[in-house]
């Protein structure tokens, strides 16, 4: 659990962080990095504080509570609502690198034209309103949306389809609309000023999912292993169906394309993970794969939305793809941990005979999408008003590196 | 005393040097540079952005010769630079009305 914890925290740093900063230009190569990284430290502190009790204390149904404040009673011994078999702590700190990234993913639809102060109270505000309370929905004992434990509406989300990509996505589409465009987009090129950087970070990211993914079994046990043939399937076939999807319909299968299938892939297979079979893990990538092509290529052009680095694209269009994709092909082959009161193991999805989990997926992105688009509006107000969410023209033009944080990322004299 | 200004393509610079060294030249001060003169450009597609490059890059080769020599050491640059095709590149030649070796102060020629 805690390499599966370490993984996660690498998706984000450097994973992420150079994911991101190869995909802007070379002027906000660093102010793009930093959003990655010192979201590490920032949400760290609002976890240790009020973050995992918010959305691991107490068992109501759309937000914890203070138990577990400060880490209060947070210890060696486990806690049996979530993992009996490894101490409190491990359980803790495995999610914290969730609640990292999450944020972390945002940052692709406001890169380089953000204010950094703004981007920090945006930060922990949308903690507090969008992901700690869908976090608990989902994961938390009691939790409104959670399978496993009464909830209401049983939806089924092995590792962060809603939780995390979900919300991230949809929270970058409504501060690329809110922040605006780039100055000068679409018509001044605007190249990712280092794919290199950004095939690195994707590489990183493939592995890192797997402690993502299996580390969400909580277990070293044969349905984490489950987990991970499913992630690298999912993976492999996402890379493959964008770049079939970009070689037919652009004329040329590129690295970049490449990269982002297999990213989008990572997300759709998220939910399922831990639900579905090999085959089935396979066809989820290659729809993430083709769908996500579409949604960059097609929709973001046809509404002239600027999400600079399609974080809504691929996390927002693949997450919602793979959570209603995960209602068709979960299995209780692979996970017989939905059980009856008598202790038998009960069907999942469409594949299974339970058409109406479809149904109940819906549902969870539904909340997902609606708590991602009102919190997020709500705190970019808030943020707004206090100081300002977009750089001047002057300093967007001059690049954030210089204006936001006094330094350059490529420096070539000396 | 003449400059020769020649801008090529960037994988013909080993043998432009070469052609030169093999004529005595043994100084030029080089630059990369971006430009275009009837080429055209290519396309490049970053997750459906579609950019058409027309500024590529070049090589800008300058060197200052003696006025007898700047036939010779054209004639060796465009040899050794020449695929045929376009975007080739371009020498200009300008007079120069000193020279100055700033180690020693030597003038003119004797500077080269």
């Amino acid at each position: 659990m805690l390499v599966s914890a370490a993984l996660v925290l690498m998706m984000t740093g450097p994973g992420l962080a150079l994911f991101y900063g190869g995909l802007v230009r070379r002027k906000n190569v660093l102010s793009t990095m930093m959003h990655s990284f010192i979201l590490m430290a920032v949400v760290t502190v609002v976890w240790a504080v009020v973050g995992y009790s918010l959305a691991f204390g107490g068992s109501g149904p759309f937000l914890g509570d203070l138990h577990f404040a400060f880490l209060n009673n947070v210890g060696s011994a486990p806690n049996p609502d979530y993992a009996a078999t490894i101490p409190q702590q491990t359980f803790m700190i495995y999610q914290l690198m969730f609640a990292i990234i999450t944020p972390a993913l945002i940052s692709g639809a406001f890169a380089e034209r953000m204010k950094f102060s703004a981007m920090l109270l945006f930060t922990v505000l949308w903690l507090l309103l969008v992901y700690f309370p869908m976090a608990h929905m989902v994961w938390g004992k009691g939790g409104l949306l959670n399978a496993f434990s009464g909830g209401k509406v049983p939806t089924f989300d092995f590792a962060g389809g809603t939780v995390v990509h979900i919300t991230s996505g949809v929270s970058a589409l409504v501060c690329a609309l809110y922040l605006g465009k780039r100055v000068g987009y679409p018509t001044v090129a605007m190249k990712p000023h280092s794919l290199v950087l950004s095939f690195i970070g994707a590489c990183l990211l493939w592995v890192g999912w797997f402690g993502f993914n299996a580390g969400s079994a909580l277990a070293a046990s044969s349905l984490a292993t489950s987990a991970f043939v499913a992630t690298h399937f999912g993976a492999a076939a996402a890379a493959l169906g964008w770049m079939a999807a970009e070689w037919m319909h652009n004329g040329k299968p590129s690295a970049l394309g490449a990269i982002s299938g297999c990213v989008a892939g990572l997300v759709a297979i998220t939910p399922a993970s831990g639900f579905v079979q090999p085959f089935p893990a396979l066809l989820i990538g290659a729809c993430a794969g083709v769908a996500c092509y579409f949604m960059v290529v097609a929709v973001k052009a046809k509404f002239g939305y600027d999400d600079s680095l399609d974080a809504f694209g691929v996390h927002g269009a693949g997450g919602t793809l793979g959570a209603i994709l995960t209602g068709i092909f979960a299995t209780s082959l692979v996970n017989d941990g939905l059980k009856d009161a008598k202790g038998r193991v009960l069907p999942l999805g469409l594949v299974d005979g339970q058409g109406g989990q479809v149904l109940n997926q819906a549902i969870g992105c539904a909340v997902a999408w609606g708590l991602a688009i009102v919190g997020t509006l709500i705190i970019l107000k808030i943020c707004d008003m206090l100081i300002g969410v977009r750089v001047a023209k002057e300093e967007e033009m001059e690049g954030l590196d210089l204006s936001q944080h006094g330094e350059e990322g490529y420096i070539f004299e000396g | 005393m003449k400059k020769i200004e020649a801008i090529i393509q960037p994988f013909k610079l080993e043998e432009v040097k070469e052609a030169l060294k093999a004529i005595g030249i043994d100084g030029m001060t080089i630059t990369e540079v971006r430009g275009h003169g009837r080429q055209k450009g290519h396309k490049e597609t970053y997750r459906g952005q579609e950019y058409n490059v027309d500024l590529l890059p070049k090589v800008k080769v300058e060197l200052v010769v003696t006025d007898g020599r700047f036939e010779e050491v054209t004639g060796a640059i465009a040899n050794a630079a020449r695929t045929g095709k376009i975007g080739d590149g371009k020498i200009f030649v300008y007079e120069v009305a000193e020279a100055i070796r700033i180690r020693n102060d030597d003038r003119g020629e004797a500077a080269l």
